[in-house]
């Protein structure tokens, strides 16, 4: 016994310390990861975020360089008040703030740099710089920011904004500070934009000192700069539209037809792409994002979603010609609407009767259209099957669904099909008087501007359509294929004459009268759409959204357009309007009718926005007088002007 | 000398063996704990790992010189050695150089040797020459007090002068005497001694007093026969209760604020986050910063000379005392437990050929030889481990230090030689 008493305690020690060791090196052991070694310094050196330019060639985004005061929590040694002080009035912060950031830093990770100050001036930067050495475990990171060149297109470029740990987690390229696009081409150009950081990791010792590269620099790499692109957009005409745009709401997307590149892509209200730049980014963002009667973020040429209206029926007349059920000659009656048997299903204006399908859509005839709709759907038994086919004609314009194209937002739309209402109603248990308001592009029928205008592309083309595209070229590279191959309508191209005449004679003699431009031949469409929302959960109709559907010339198109004013009423009284100045504007380059577009700049519909939210009752179209402001109040080129407010 | 001749080499291969692992396996993490930069020159003297060269060259020319020396010549000089190595004590009080506070050294030119290495095998040949002479009894109080003289002069004269890690390690040699027959209530008592220790200090003493309440309730129950009086047990908690209080009193007066710290930081008795952190920058700093160093090497290490902590020299002393965090981080799990078991086959290995000496003298040394390995090994790695209170004493054969390599190279091989000589034994 007493011989075992050492050997015993020698094999106990032994296994004790191997279960140790197991645990700490093996069991506890996360895999060697160096970002998370604190024994070496990872110092990045940020890539020139690639510029971006106009299609005109005009520098539309350029870079800043912005320093940021980054923290590595656990590296920190306590500062003496006096030191505190310093520090707090270099950084401009107090003392509190100091704590809180630190605690901040802390519980996202004592060993990981957090930012400390995000985005410091240039001149407290010289201040500081000289000062850090005393400050252990804080540095300066240098980082660019950007550099808006332009009032113009915050909807179009978007913004940068710091990384969020969901991100970090999910892409580890990026590390907390970093900045990534958000929104606009800066979200959806990201990768090309960004370029790649270079790394260097440093040797440290004990005493935070930097004793050389690690493994000779093996590991490191230099940054690599982002891509310089170049967008579609024309830069004069989108400040164009945003002009027109001011003191209402909407969206304009104008479209090239024979490349799907997108012109200009306006919403209103907007605001100046450099209020989400630099360390007041934050704050302005949760002003634009939280105003939710505005909504300036909501990009109202990509994403409202409303009923197109009247510009729907061209579609009708070219899927009745397709599948047979309509001739160009055939006319309908009109009495002030559409009756079956003794009932209205919807109403008409004045114009004259029986028409043929030129009339049906120069005058926007909604009896004509219900005739070709509900031929168009009970061209077979089944009414399902009818609607089926309907469906799939139009979808072939780019409704109803996606555009898949390289925007960051976007919204579906609607086209219903037999299955739809099949639901809605039961299988088989309704027909074609049941849903006859997506004659005229009101019901279930649903666009956004940006389906429309491609929509007027495939018309002015004759059958075909480029998937609506914002890129134009990238440095060193080519852009997608998708946007080089054409995608047909199922519509035959012969069948688009007669409608696009009938589209022209809404200039001529239509409902657009007014509105020709002289030497230009444009083929457009008016709509209005009504539409509703609930106050205090009571349903209240608002004035009818004023809509325009375009394109110019009429052979060969160049553009293509839609144009969508909230509560503007009738089609051509704002849409139109705009609709016209912006055609004019791209194809000739300056406005010939001054008239017209002083009555655009000085006609605001910011009273009608109001009606909802003054909880007493108003009056809606008809009844309503237009606002009219100074127009030497526009042209002010303030911040705040900018936003609309 | 002819003799030996034909039947060959005649000295244990199995502790030799482990002895170069160690040694050599020692000097590649010195390497990598000391080198600043490129290695370009290895016997580079101005460099720790270019010393620890010539140490290791003179550690070569040493075992030869003990090996070459009559086995007898070890017991019969005992009394001389130790006394020498007594005096050597007693001269650093005189002669001797402060080196962080600790007065264990002397100065030779630029060069510096710690007596108390070599205390050590002067101390087991001591012990080993007593309890070997035929009137030693074991049992007796009379040679039990004599013999833990002998243990208790060096040890108190390295207390002296301020190097408690070395004082710590005579406690080696209990396991020697209770090898050699001392009675079994010693163990009894000192293991029961360490826990009240423990239990009050980290749970107070109302609750140790408990504690030993409901153990010696349930002996009363379960001893039928031998059961003695309820005043004896009284006694013993009340002495319990004293002990307790005394080592309280001791841990709050007697020593000094750096052991109260880690014994505070062993035992997890400080509260105060804001102390807490204090000490995180100065007593549990080295500790901290070690096991990261260990964690961070993982299964397989991240490879000779290419340790980021170690080459950042993020861990104080990782050449000496904290010699292990670099083998942790380099080698990794396979690295550590190389060396662990590798400690455990050299000590039990010699414990074995221990038990085999015909002679008792040869016995009682390799036993001492041993435990002081033992002892090193559990102080050393539990603390660099964070499974004991820090305390300073180098890793055997591993840590930077002439001193050190020699005083246990020496310890080690005189057991050899006396292991070789067994046979001549009668």
């Amino acid at each position: 016994m007493r011989k075992l008493l050492l050997l015993a305690t020698v094999l106990l020690v032994g296994l004790v310390f191997i279960a140790r060791l197991f645990y700490l090196q093996v069991y506890n052991s996360s895999t060697y990861n160096i970002f998370e070694d604190t024994a070496i310094r990872k110092v990045y050196n940020y890539p020139k975020r690639g510029y971006v330019y106009d299609r005109n060639g005009k520098l539309l985004v350029a870079n800043q360089p912005s320093y940021d005061v980054m923290v590595i929590p656990r590296e920190v040694s306590p500062l003496d008040s006096l030191e505190l002080e310093e520090f707090c009035g270099l950084l401009k912060i107090t003392k509190e703030e100091y704590a809180k950031k630190l605690n901040k830093a802390r519980n996202y990770s004592p060993r990981l740099p957090s930012p400390f100050v995000p985005q410091l001036s240039k001149t407290d930067y010289a201040v500081l710089q000289e000062k850090m050495r005393k400050f252990e475990g804080f540095y300066i990171q240098k980082r660019s920011l950007r550099f808006y060149q332009t009032s113009i297109g915050a909807n179009v470029l978007g913004d940068l904004g710091e990384v969020n740990r969901r991100i970090i987690k999910r892409q580890p390229y990026y590390k907390l500070g970093d900045l990534i696009g958000k929104q606009g081409i800066e979200l959806s150009y990201e990768d090309v934009l960004r370029g790649v950081k270079g790394i260097k990791f440093i040797q440290k010792d004990r005493h935070n000192k930097n004793i050389g590269p690690y493994k000779d620099g093996i590991y490191d790499t230099l940054p690599k700069p982002g891509k310089d692109i170049t967008i579609t957009i024309d830069s004069d005409l989108q400040a164009y539209g945003e002009l027109l745009m001011k003191h209402k709401r909407g969206g304009i997307v104008a479209i090239d037809p024979q490349s799907g590149e997108i012109l200009a892509m306006v919403t209103g209200p907007s605001y100046n792409p450099n209020l989400l730049v630099g360390r007041e980014r934050n704050k302005n963002f949760s002003r634009l994002f939280r105003d939710t009667i505005n909504m300036p973020t909501f990009d109202r040429g990509l994403q409202a979603q409303y009923p197109p209206g009247s510009p729907f029926k061209v579609i009708n007349a070219l899927i009745g010609l397709q599948e047979d059920v309509v001739d160009v000659g055939d006319k309908f009656t009109c009495r002030m609407g559409y009756y079956y048997g003794s009932r209205r299903l919807t109403g008409c204006h004045h114009h004259r009767s029986p028409v043929d399908m030129n009339a049906g859509i120069a005058q926007s005839c909604n009896a004509y259209f219900v005739n070709v709709y509900r031929r168009i759907v009970d061209k077979y038994d089944d009414a399902g099957k009818g609607m089926n086919i309907w469906s799939d004609h139009a979808k072939s314009f780019g409704l109803g669904n996606y555009l898949n194209n390289d925007l960051s937002v976007g919204r579906k739309g609607r086209i219903p099909d037999g299955d739809y209402y099949d639901r809605q109603y039961g299988d088989n248990r309704w027909g074609s008087t049941y849903i006859v308001s997506n004659a005229i592009g009101q019901g279930e029928v649903e666009a956004t501007p940006i389906q429309l205008a491609n929509m007027a592309a495939a018309i002015g083309n004759r059958g075909y359509y480029y998937t609506p595209h914002i890129i134009k070229n990238i440095e060193g590279d080519t852009i997608p294929k998708k946007f080089k191959t054409p995608n047909h309508t199922t519509i035959d191209k012969r069948h688009f004459e007669p409608v696009i005449e009938g589209m022209f004679d809404v200039y001529n003699k239509g409902t657009a009268q007014s509105l020709r431009i002289p030497g230009i031949d444009i083929c457009g469409k008016t709509g209005t759409a009504e539409n509703f929302i609930k106050i205090d959960s009571v349903k209240t109709q608002l004035t009818d959204h004023s809509i325009f559907v375009a394109f110019a010339p009429k052979d060969n198109p160049k553009i293509a357009i839609a144009v969508f004013v909230e509560n503007g009423y009738w089609g051509s009284r704002f849409a139109g309007r705009m609709a016209s100045l912006m055609i004019e504007k791209y194809i000739k380059g300056h406005i010939t009718r001054t008239d017209l577009e002083k009555w655009i700049l000085t006609h605001s519909l910011e009273n009608e926005y109001k009606k909802p939210y003054s909880g007493e009752p108003f009056k809606i179209n008809g009844e309503t007088t237009l606002q009219v402001i100074d127009e030497y109040s526009i042209n002010t080129n303030s911040e705040l002007q900018n936003l609309n407010y | 000398m002819l003799r030996e001749n034909h039947r060959g080499f005649k000295f244990d291969w199995i502790i030799i063996i482990l002895f170069l692992l160690l040694v050599g396996f020692g000097y590649l993490n010195i390497l990598s704990a000391s080198h600043v930069g490129e290695v370009t020159n290895y016997f580079d003297t101005t460099q720790l790992y270019g010393k620890q060269l010539v140490f290791l060259g003179l550690t070569f020319v040493l075992v030869i010189l003990i090996l070459s020396f009559e086995a007898k010549f070890y017991e019969r000089f005992a009394s001389i050695i130790y006394l020498v190595a007594i005096l050597a004590l007693i001269g650093l009080f005189i002669f001797g150089k402060d080196v962080n506070g600790a007065r264990s050294w002397y100065g030779i030119g630029s060069m510096t040797i710690q007596p108390s290495e070599f205390a050590k095998f002067a101390t087991a040949l001591a012990v080993a020459k007593y309890i070997s002479d035929l009137q030693t009894n074991m049992q007796t109080i009379k040679d039990q007090l004599r013999v833990t003289a002998i243990i208790f002069f060096p040890a108190l004269l390295i207390l002296l002068q301020n190097d408690a890690g070395s004082t710590i390690v005579y406690l080696a040699f209990f396991f020697v005497f209770y090898r050699e027959g001392l009675q079994q209530i010693y163990l009894i008592i000192g293991l029961s001694l360490i826990i009240l220790a423990v239990l009050g200090l980290k749970f107070g003493i109302l609750i140790t007093a408990i504690i030993v309440s409901i153990v010696l309730i349930s002996v009363y129950f379960f001893r039928k026969k031998k059961r003695g009086s309820i005043l004896q047990y009284i006694l013993v908690l009340l002495i319990s209760i004293a002990f307790s209080y005394g080592v309280k009193l001791f841990y709050e007066h007697g020593i000094k604020p750096h052991q109260q710290n880690r014994i505070s930081l062993w035992l997890r008795l400080e509260k105060d986050p804001a102390k807490l952190e204090r000490m995180k920058k100065s007593e549990a700093y080295n500790l901290i910063q070690s096991e990261q160093a260990i964690s961070s090497g993982g299964f397989s290490g991240k490879g000779f000379l290419e340790g980021t902590r170690t080459t950042g020299k993020f861990v104080p002393e990782q050449e000496t005392d904290y010699i292990f965090s670099t083998v942790g981080e380099e080698w990794g799990f396979l690295g550590t437990s190389f060396v662990v078991i590798t400690f455990v086959f050299l000590i039990i290995r010699i414990l074995y050929l221990a038990e085999a000496q015909k002679s008792q003298f040869s016995r009682v040394y390799g036993y001492s030889v041993a435990a002081i390995l033992f002892v090193h090994f559990t102080i050393n790695i539990g603390m660099v481990m964070g499974l004991i209170p820090t305390v300073g004493i180098p890793l055997p054969f591993f840590s930077y230090g002439g001193s050190g390599l020699w005083g246990f190279t020496i310890l080690l091989f005189i057991f050899v030689k006396l292991d070789s000589n067994k046979i001549n034994e009668w």
